[in-house]
């Protein structure tokens, strides 16, 4: 298997870049398209090698392509990010200082929360809080201006983007999926032993059970199981629900 | 110093220029260059390579041209010596790993942008968003103005939009402030030229193609695009279709199109930016 770049890997990492996150499927079906566009060899379940290929390309440059879940339906997802902080990725952002700020009391609202979510009435007092340069409440309506009443949570591109630093900065304050392993902004809890679960990952691991039991302690497992269809199946999995996502703190498209 | 100007096409500076007077790159012969690489470790090069690389893109993705000065300042940094073989290999490295060619479209100035090496396809599955609209109105300027023969009367050009219900006096429910966007954003992206008309008092303007919109589409495209519109075959316009088969054959058929003419062909969303 060839580990050069070919027309292929190019015109997949191109189209990846101009959408910045990309659900499973429609990864696929770019694989399939690119490698016959510019006829590159094609095996259908070797996208994760074909992506591989190009990741090895990426690292002089601290970028890279993950594969991540959706913490809403378990959906695998891959998105283009970054592995480093440096003076120029800082220039990428379309952020205001004042906006940065807002952000990260969000994310932390967010994640310091029981159910991973902060409500708009929330971040607008948080605003209040800023102390660099003082937003004015006027000015943090504006930023929330386009976003309706709600809660809000973390983006998937998010979560994937800044795992390790929201790992590494919350620590204890964070939970780890007891399945899956990854950080879980949202989760089910154990109440008796406190391990924690992803919707979907519980959904998986329950399905079908009668009577769920934590893997952990055993104690029965009071939550309503999720229905989860498999993550790659096209079907909906239920009505979808009214949320809102943060992106990350990556640059706003004009 | 001597300023030794050297046009030589698309292609970024070979840093055989003198230096302007911003940039205080200094006159660099190859043979220069070779003893000052050798005194910097690999691994110092690569890192600057790695990190022009990054700005090229991040710079690029607003579509705001990089003038050479802001490279010095930002990224070469200490290692002005070696200039010319950083950006050399940063150029190489966009085409190897990006499929994206660095392109210098003011020589004099030393202004750069980044373009797509990779042909155009019909129903691309770029992201749409709200600069996609932008994009077509931006598509029917450049048409407007290549079937005027290469440019037009600011004036000409707002009797146009008018009649599309596009008013450069009126804010637009998409576009904003119209004016703004057409003489400002798709100026200073360098996809349209506004210049003054000379010798109009009060002063007239007139619209060209930008550097911008002829790397990312060709008149050929252009037309193609018209044809379409008006159901009729491109060659109906055979001044036009002449104009842009030279067109093509001078670019000496680089981007092989492989565009059936369905294809819009208008400007694509940049080098298929990404997204941070």
């Amino acid at each position: 298997m060839a580990t050069q770049m070919t027309d292929g890997h190019r015109r997949f990492l191109q189209v990846l870049m101009s959408h910045g996150i990309m659900e499973g499927s429609v990864a696929r079906t770019l694989h399939r398209d690119c490698c016959e566009i510019h006829k590159v060899y094609y095996a259908h379940d070797k996208l994760d090698d074909f992506i591989n290929v190009v990741n090895i390309h990426l690292q002089p440059f601290f970028m890279q392509i993950r594969k991540g879940m959706s913490e809403d339906d378990g959906k695998t997802y891959y998105a283009l990010v970054n592995l480093a902080e440096t003076e120029i990725t800082k220039m990428a952002s379309d952020y205001t200082e004042n906006e940065l700020e807002l952000f990260r009391k969000t994310m932390d609202a967010i994640i310091v929360s029981e159910n991973g979510f902060a409500s708009s009435t929330n971040i607008l007092n948080l605003a209040d809080q800023l102390k660099i340069k003082k937003m004015k409440k006027k000015e943090a309506e504006q930023v929330l201006q386009n976003l309706r009443d709600g809660e809000y949570t973390l983006h998937t591109r998010c979560i994937m983007e800044m795992e390790q630093y929201i790992l590494s900065n919350y620590q204890d304050l964070v939970r780890k999926c007891n399945i899956c392993h990854s950080l879980a902004i949202q989760s089910q809890v154990c109440e008796t032993c406190g391990i924690g679960m992803h919707l979907p990952c519980a959904g998986k691991y329950f399905k079908a059970q009668m009577e769920p039991h934590c893997p952990h302690c055993n104690e029965f497992w009071p939550h309503e199981i999720p229905e989860i269809n498999r993550p790659d199946s096209q079907l909906p999995s239920g009505a979808p629900r009214e949320r809102r996502g943060t992106s990350s703190s990556g640059t706003r498209r004009r | 110093m001597a300023q030794k100007r050297r046009s030589k096409g698309p292609g970024p500076a070979q840093g055989e220029d003198a230096a302007a007077d911003e940039d205080s790159a200094p006159t660099q012969g190859a043979g220069q260059v070779q003893r000052s690489l050798e005194r910097l470790s690999p691994a110092q090069v690569d890192q600057k390579v790695s990190e022009l690389v990054q700005y090229l893109l991040v710079k690029d993705q607003k579509k705001i041209p990089i003038k050479r000065a802001d490279i010095l300042k930002n990224v070469i940094k200490d290692y002005k010596s070696v200039y010319s073989e950083i950006i050399k290999r940063a150029g190489r490295n966009l085409q190897q790993v990006f499929g994206m060619q660095l392109v210098e479209i003011d020589a004099k100035n030393h202004i750069y942008i980044l373009v797509s090496n990779l042909p155009r396809l019909e129903g691309e599955n770029l992201k749409q968003d709200d600069c996609t609209a932008k994009l077509g109105l931006l598509t029917v300027i450049l048409s407007f103005l290549f079937m005027k023969g290469n440019a037009a009367k600011e004036s000409a050009v707002w009797e146009m939009l008018r009649r599309l219900r596009v008013d450069p006096g009126v804010r637009h429910e998409v576009f904003g402030d119209v004016k703004k966007l057409v003489t400002e954003e798709f100026v200073r992206q360098k996809y349209l030229e506004y210049n003054r008309i000379p010798h109009t008092d009060p002063p007239e303007f007139e619209f060209q193609w930008g550097a911008r919109a002829a790397r990312e589409t060709s008149k050929m495209q252009i037309l193609r695009f018209v044809a379409k519109i008006q159901s009729k075959d491109p060659k109906a316009w055979s001044t036009q279709y002449n104009e842009a088969a030279a067109e093509e054959a001078a670019v000496g058929g680089l981007s092989q199109d492989t565009s059936t003419p369905g294809d819009t062909g208008g400007p694509s969303q940049g080098a298929r930016r990404r997204n941070w």
